[in-house]
């Protein structure tokens, strides 16, 4: 497994260079630039800033001098932000979406699951149908949709909870960002844990499990919820990629210091380098996640063998 | 089991996780909480551009003079000034006792300083031509002689003279810029270019940055040095960023926000119904414009057409039925309100509303397009609801008077101000203006045949001598008629339509005073305090 992983890990790094030089491209290709503005600048001033951040220079050459910077740790500075450097504003912001998306993710898996199972359990109850009716509904209303909502329910109307990120600190401030995040994903997961778990507690281990007069408890537990997982644990993958672009949203509603807001706003900004670092992030991140997913897949199915 | 195992610890980890976070400073209970709808892109205030950065930085630093709450120009770090009987010598005698926010002195030198480092090309200051009347400046601007050549001294640590160029009555409002505001040498000398982060940054104004969270939160606190901060009311004052207005707006009704920056386009009416008296509107010095591109067909060497499709706009209709915020309809290119100017009115602007679209269909037809052959045309918008209904309007009372037909072309921000400068593809544009300081100069100066901010590219020798003349006339009264004249010889050539005049939207609650509604819509937070709990 060790070998997997590490061939794995190499394999990577073609992925990522792609990804960058992309991302290069495209950023660079849209048009405008990270100084142009309705107040346009005088043509010598904005001469003087493209030479003093190397714009200037033919863009094989900016790629060169960003990789190589990139392989000796230096994201460059931030061209919209400029009394910071990418690195230092990724480090601001990154762990507080990795903590808001964390929260989001194992709320989504223990309510997702626990609500698929019950659904698949019952199945045809009221208690089903109530599950796949939220669960319809959680997924079709979109993020910027639900958060105004839960805002004005919550925050406005019965004021438990601070309306914004910056209102208040400490823990109250979470829940509305993470049930706004977590809401689609819990929907999801409950959908594909009823599935999997119905098709499971069909099999012929799960009704010798029964015959030997295991309770229904015991049977989920033991025997049906581990391959029912399976196909959950393959979603984690998009989900993390949903939580993440769903963040970009949720932070700019209610205020987080974040990165995906920070995206956003490089985007329209033209702040390349930002951009470019943030593209980077994202991307080891998923890559990492795919890998730890099929990893953990070893782990839950035995039958599953790496080479 | 072993499942169930790893999912329980997941879920302590992110609890953990959750609850270890440093949190931010709320500041104390009465802190002033405002609404900012970007973030500052620098507080360095030499490289900031944006509006927000500027409504901050009035807060942190201080110019030799400043604004009352509202709108008069009022003396700041100078206590009082002379100016030369040509207009062309300014000497500020500043006050005593002036101190940064970590207690050194602030003396004239810095101002000097300050004002070295806006024109210094090393700099590539953003309104580096902001001070180009001062003598020299223009010149070190461009790299052609040294900065110690700038116009500007400091005979003692308590006088500082000015030399223009120039005469240029609205000068002394310059000096309320942020760009001009002195800097503090020490800091620069340690932390160069990044001298303006938390923990790093002295600043001279009321205020003093006590935190700073990208995308999130600027927090401030009250700086104990400055001259007059018996009169600072407020202690701490939070800028939340909040790009959505209507995220904004909740926050302002859950009672997290004093003062929002704007009031949501779509709210609008049931703000107006619900908070009454905590809503302010107020004229701002912005216009609101369509541009035609000058350099291309249909609209070079077409002035029927253009004064026809100026005609064809009911500027009531639009402000009243589709904008409708208070906005005031715009016949000039000079907002009302602007100091020492009357603007001169569009021809067409007494006319009733059927006499001028008849005087409209006529013009079309004088230009050459008909029912049969009507003009097609492109509008170019960058993405904006409000901008989006505009465009709309425009659109079907362009058709309904004339019958041209527009195709509304929505862009993506920078796609739309490249498409702009360049001048190659666009044909009509929305676009619009902010006057940097109180005179018709910041309005009138960017129609200058090779001005950057040009965006119609507009080229008139008769308009640009006028402009000249009353750049170098030192009497007011004959420098007010000549601007008049100029604006009204541009009008008549119809580079622009002008639509409406913005004004600004603030909600504030109840428990503010000392706010006041201005044309430049500054509100520095020492002139705000909070009502005495008790009082009535």
């Amino acid at each position: 497994m060790l070998r997997y992983t590490l061939l794995r890990i190499l394999g990577a790094i073609p992925t990522l260079l792609l990804v960058i030089a992309l991302a290069f491209l495209m950023v660079h290709a849209a048009p405008g630039g990270p100084f142009s503005n309705e107040r346009v600048l005088p043509e010598h001033v904005e001469e003087k800033i493209e030479k003093k951040y190397r714009l200037d220079e033919p863009l094989p050459k900016q790629f060169i001098r960003y990789v190589s910077g990139l392989v000796q740790g230096d994201l460059g500075p931030s061209y919209g932000y400029r009394d910071y450097d990418v690195d230092e504003l990724i480090a601001e912001t990154f762990p507080r979406s990795l903590r808001i998306g964390a929260l989001a993710i194992t709320l989504a898996l223990l309510l997702g699951m626990a609500a698929g199972t019950v659904a698949a359990l019952r199945q045809g109850s009221w208690l089903d149908k109530f599950v796949m009716g939220f669960s319809m509904t959680g997924l079709s209303i979109p993020v910027f949709v639900v958060a105004p909502v839960l805002v004005l329910l919550f925050a406005v109307k019965l004021h438990w909870l601070p309306a914004g990120w910056t209102s208040q600190t400490g823990i109250s401030r979470y829940v509305l960002p993470v049930i706004t995040l977590a809401l689609p994903q819990i929907a999801y997961i409950a959908r594909l844990t009823r599935a999997s778990m119905i098709d499971v507690l069909g099999r012929d281990f799960v009704r010798t499990a029964r015959a030997q007069g295991l309770g229904t408890a015991t049977v989920v537990r033991v025997h049906a919820l581990r391959p029912a997982m399976l196909p959950v644990l393959s979603y984690l993958g998009p989900a993390v990629a949903a939580v993440l672009t769903g963040s970009v949203v949720v932070e700019e509603i209610f205020g987080i210091s974040g990165m995906g807001q920070l995206f956003v706003r490089g985007a329209s900004n033209r702040d390349y380098t930002l951009v470019l670092g943030i593209v980077i992030t994202y991307a080891t991140l998923i890559i990492a996640l795919n890998l730890i997913v099929d990893i953990l897949y070893g782990i839950i199915d035995p039958r599953v063998r790496y080479r | 089991m072993k499942t169930l195992r790893i999912l329980g610890l997941c879920l302590v980890f992110a609890g953990l996780y959750a609850c270890g976070e440093a949190d931010e400073p709320a500041g104390p209970p009465d802190t002033l909480q405002r609404g900012l709808p970007t973030d500052a892109e620098t507080l360095d205030h030499h490289k900031a551009r944006s509006l927000q950065a500027a409504d901050v930085l009035r807060d942190l630093g201080e110019g030799l003079v400043g604004y009352s709450a509202t709108g008069e120009l009022i003396p700041a770090a100078a206590e009082s000034w002379e100016v030369s009987d040509d207009g062309l010598r300014y000497t500020f005698h500043l006050r005593d006792g002036l101190r940064w926010s970590n207690g050194d002195p602030v003396v004239a030198d810095h101002f000097v300083a300050g004002m070295r480092r806006l024109v210094d090309p090393e700099t590539a200051a953003v309104y580096v031509d902001l001070l180009s009347g001062i003598e020299n400046a223009a010149a070190i601007s461009a790299g052609d002689i040294p900065v110690s050549m700038l116009g500007v001294e400091a005979p003692d640590d308590r006088t500082l003279v000015i030399r223009l160029a120039q005469p240029a009555p609205y000068f002394i409002n310059l000096l309320s810029n942020p760009s001009t505001f002195p800097i503090h040498p020490p800091s620069i000398a340690e932390h160069g270019d990044r001298f303006a982060r938390p923990g790093r940054l002295v600043s001279n104004g009321a205020y003093k940055l006590a935190a700073w969270v990208p995308g999130s939160l600027i927090a401030l606190t009250r700086n104990e040095h400055y001259w007059n901060n018996a009169a600072t009311a407020i202690d701490a004052v939070n800028y939340h960023v909040l790009v959505q207005d209507t995220a904004e707006l909740n926050r302002y009704r859950a009672g997290e926000l004093h003062i929002t920056s704007t009031v949501p386009p779509d709210a609008f009416a049931q703000v107006r119904n619900q908070y009454g008296n905590e809503l302010h509107v107020s004229p701002q010095l912005n216009i609101y414009y369509y541009g035609f591109n000058l350099t291309k067909p249909p609209f070079k060497d077409n002035l029927a057409l253009r004064q026809a499709l100026s005609m064809a706009v009911d500027r009531e209709e639009l402000v009243e039925d589709v904008v409708g915020r208070g906005e005031p309809p715009a016949y000039s290119w000079v907002p009302p309100g602007i100091n020492n100017y009357d603007p001169p009115r569009l021809s067409f602007s007494s006319l009733s509303k059927n006499d001028r679209e008849q005087r409209a269909r006529h013009l079309y037809r004088q230009a050459g397009y008909s029912e049969d052959n009507p003009l097609r045309v492109q509008i170019r918008f960058n993405t904006n609801a409000t901008h989006k209904k505009v465009a709309v309007a425009i659109q079907s009372m362009w058709l309904d008077v004339l019958g041209v037909e527009a195709e509304l072309i929505n862009e993506e921000s920078q796609v739309w101000l490249a498409n702009m400068r360049e001048a190659e593809v666009t044909q009509v544009f929305r676009a619009s203006w902010v006057g940097d300081y109180n005179d018709a100069h910041t309005f009138l100066s960017i129609l200058q045949s090779g001005n950057g901010m040009n965006m119609p590219r507009y080229e008139n020798e008769d308009y640009d001598e006028l402009m000249e003349l009353a750049a170098a006339q030192s009497d007011p009264k004959q420098r007010r008629l000549l601007l008049e004249e100029a604006e009204r010889k541009m009008l008549s050539d119809h580079p622009v339509i002008p639509l409406y005049f913005y004004v600004s939207k603030h909600l504030v609650k109840p428990e503010i005073e000392g706010w006041g509604d201005n044309v430049l819509d500054y509100h520095y937070s020492q002139h705000l305090s909070f009502k005495a709990a008790g009082g009535d």
